[in-house]
């Protein structure tokens, strides 16, 4: 896996420690004439890392995901989380789905109730409705509890979807583009609260996204995928930004255009052409 | 505050009928009778033939004008829970047998066709293998399995509720097999990576997100229910508001006949809001 030297300082104090997730060699075809989706996906995520994977459409972001989520099964390669072969879905790992998929006919409370109950089936009927209110009040929907997902806004049922997803508390969250249909405003305000929930729980994400701006403000460490079919993870590149960072600052840090020139280059330019230079 | 629009609807209503009244009292209203062999109209002997002598009170019940309809309406709906025995029973006892074994019918086929429903739903192989049976039982009219149900059940009542239950069937079936086949894979994925045991997921997965079009496949069956049971019953019953129906044209009393038609409609409507309110409280919003 090729690494760009640049910005590749704060990876040293992940090599050391174990990784949560490793994924290897994993290939994605559907049919068996023609070339695969992607090929030779490798990669690991250490515990309380955060990172994104950048593609354009077609080049499989989304079946790495379902992949790692086990909705859907490698045609190659494996992906081994705590030493364990993850063939199917599980309550370890929280999913972000693209559309929101909170269940219409529950109000906001009563959808991460669900998944509450859930994951602590011991819990008294109250206890749950407590913990769900609480992690609504973390995505700040304190005043939306027993709204219909019909009754609220795009950027309120996402907010939900992601609380539902904390609620059970995963090792690992995966997100699918989780602010692809929000308008930029809100898309910022959740960003912020998403960066400072995971800053404060230490939450493992691995997170899909074609915003560049989104996965400089988010990521420890961004994927860079080549455009498919027979799509190949291109670059891992760490995020040299402070941790402290925030939507309105982080373009006055040092480094920043030097990142986000070289992701732009990647997507405009590199991306069609790592696969052709390879075969 | 009513909408303009519904105030227009329902001055319209009223007018229609009105004009519907008119029409029923001006082609019933009974007029002396006309001699096709031109004898003139105020002809005595000619009445006189015809049974409209001056001093003789008429006899023969014709079609029923609405003030002779509303009348023997009142004095049956005075009793309708009379019974002095199987040819002399109230009307609203009458409706009550036939709601019984509509109830007993229909209840039977929702308790089977809901989990088949489900098992076709869920599994697309049994769905392909249980397809051509269902295609062609499904266009049976009810009252052709009734020669098979009197000779194999060998019981009146026996025979109505399975007629119900055969016709109430198919749609139930077909729908929730359509409901529950058709759920959002994003639902189904999301109790998937919650790992929501089958039960949980059947009970408050599928089950609500399919509710809408099963209830769809409720209210047609309770309509084709309700359609067949008066067939079925001036067939084969001793009771019910079909056989009433019938024992009433037997009498001659159209009025009574009218009277039951009319019911049979209102129920049939009672029912059906009855389903529609049940399915407005299951229907979301996405």
């Amino acid at each position: 896996m090729p690494n760009d030297s640049a910005h590749a300082a704060p990876a040293a104090a992940h090599a050391v420690s174990r990784p949560l997730v490793e994924v290897s060699m994993l290939e994605k075809r559907y049919g068996e004439s023609g070339p695969p989706v992607f090929s030779d996906v490798s990669f690991a995520i250490q515990p309380g890392e955060f990172v994104c994977l950048i593609g354009h459409s077609g080049c499989g972001k989304s079946s790495i995901l379902n992949i790692l989520a086990g909705l859907e099964q490698p045609s190659g390669g494996t992906v081994i989380m705590d030493g364990h072969e993850i063939t199917r879905p599980g309550l370890e790992r929280g999913v972000v789905f693209q559309g929101h998929a909170l269940l219409p006919w529950l109000s906001a409370v009563q959808n991460v109730a669900f998944a509450v109950r859930s994951r602590f089936p011991t819990l008294s009927r109250a206890e749950i409705r407590e913990k769900a209110e609480h992690y609504l009040h973390l995505v700040g929907l304190h005043n939306a509890l027993d709204k219909k997902p019909a009754e609220l806004s795009g950027g309120m049922r996402q907010r939900v979807g992601i609380a539902r997803a904390f609620s059970t508390q995963p090792r690992m969250l995966l997100m699918d583009e989780p602010f692809g249909a929000l308008d930029a405003l809100t898309r910022g305000l959740i960003q912020e609260e998403l960066l400072q929930i995971c800053a404060r729980t230490r939450q493992t994400v691995f997170m899909i996204t074609h915003d560049v701006d989104e996965a400089i403000l988010l990521a420890d460490r961004v994927l860079l995928m080549s455009n498919g079919p027979d799509a190949r993870l291109a670059e891992s590149i760490d995020n040299p930004l402070p941790r402290t960072r925030t939507r309105e600052s982080m373009h006055h840090e040092t480094g920043f255009y030097d990142l986000r020139n070289h992701l732009v280059d990647f997507l405009v330019r590199r991306s069609a052409l790592v696969g052709k230079g390879e075969n | 505050m009513i909408s303009v629009e519904s105030r227009r609807a329902f001055f319209l209503f009223l007018a229609l009928f009105a004009g519907l009244l008119l029409v029923w009292q001006l082609s019933t209203a009974s007029a002396p009778p006309r001699s096709p062999y031109g004898i003139p109209q105020g002809n005595a002997e000619y009445q006189m033939l015809m049974g409209h002598a001056p001093g003789t009170t008429q006899t023969r019940e014709g079609f029923p004008g609405p003030a002779r309809f509303a009348a023997s309406a009142l004095q049956a709906l005075h009793a309708p829970f009379h019974n002095n025995g199987p040819s002399d029973r109230g009307i609203g006892w009458q409706v009550g047998a036939s709601l019984l074994r509509v109830a007993i019918g229909y209840g039977l086929a929702v308790v089977v066709a809901v989990p088949f429903g489900f098992l076709i739903g869920l599994h697309p192989v049994i769905r392909r293998a249980v397809d051509p049976f269902i295609q062609i039982l499904r266009p049976i009219s009810p009252l052709a399995w009734m020669p098979l149900a009197l000779y194999t059940i060998r019981n009146a009542e026996g025979c109505g509720i399975f007629v119900i239950f055969i016709c109430s069937l198919w749609p139930i079936v077909l729908n929730t097999a359509f409901g529950v086949g058709s759920v959002r894979r994003e639902w189904l994925n999301v109790a998937r990576t919650l790992e929501v045991s089958w039960t949980r997921r059947i009970l408050f997965v599928l089950l609500p997100a399919a509710a809408p079009t099963i209830i769809t496949g409720m209210r047609i069956g309770l309509g084709i229910a309700w359609l067949a049971i008066v067939a079925a019953e001036m067939l084969v019953g001793s009771s019910g508001i079909g056989y009433f129906v019938w024992n009433q044209w037997n009498n001659l009393s159209l009025s009574n006949v009218l009277l039951a038609v009319l019911l049979i409609g209102f129920t049939g409507m009672v029912l059906d809001g009855a389903l529609a309110a049940l399915q407005r409280s299951v229907t979301y919003a996405e």
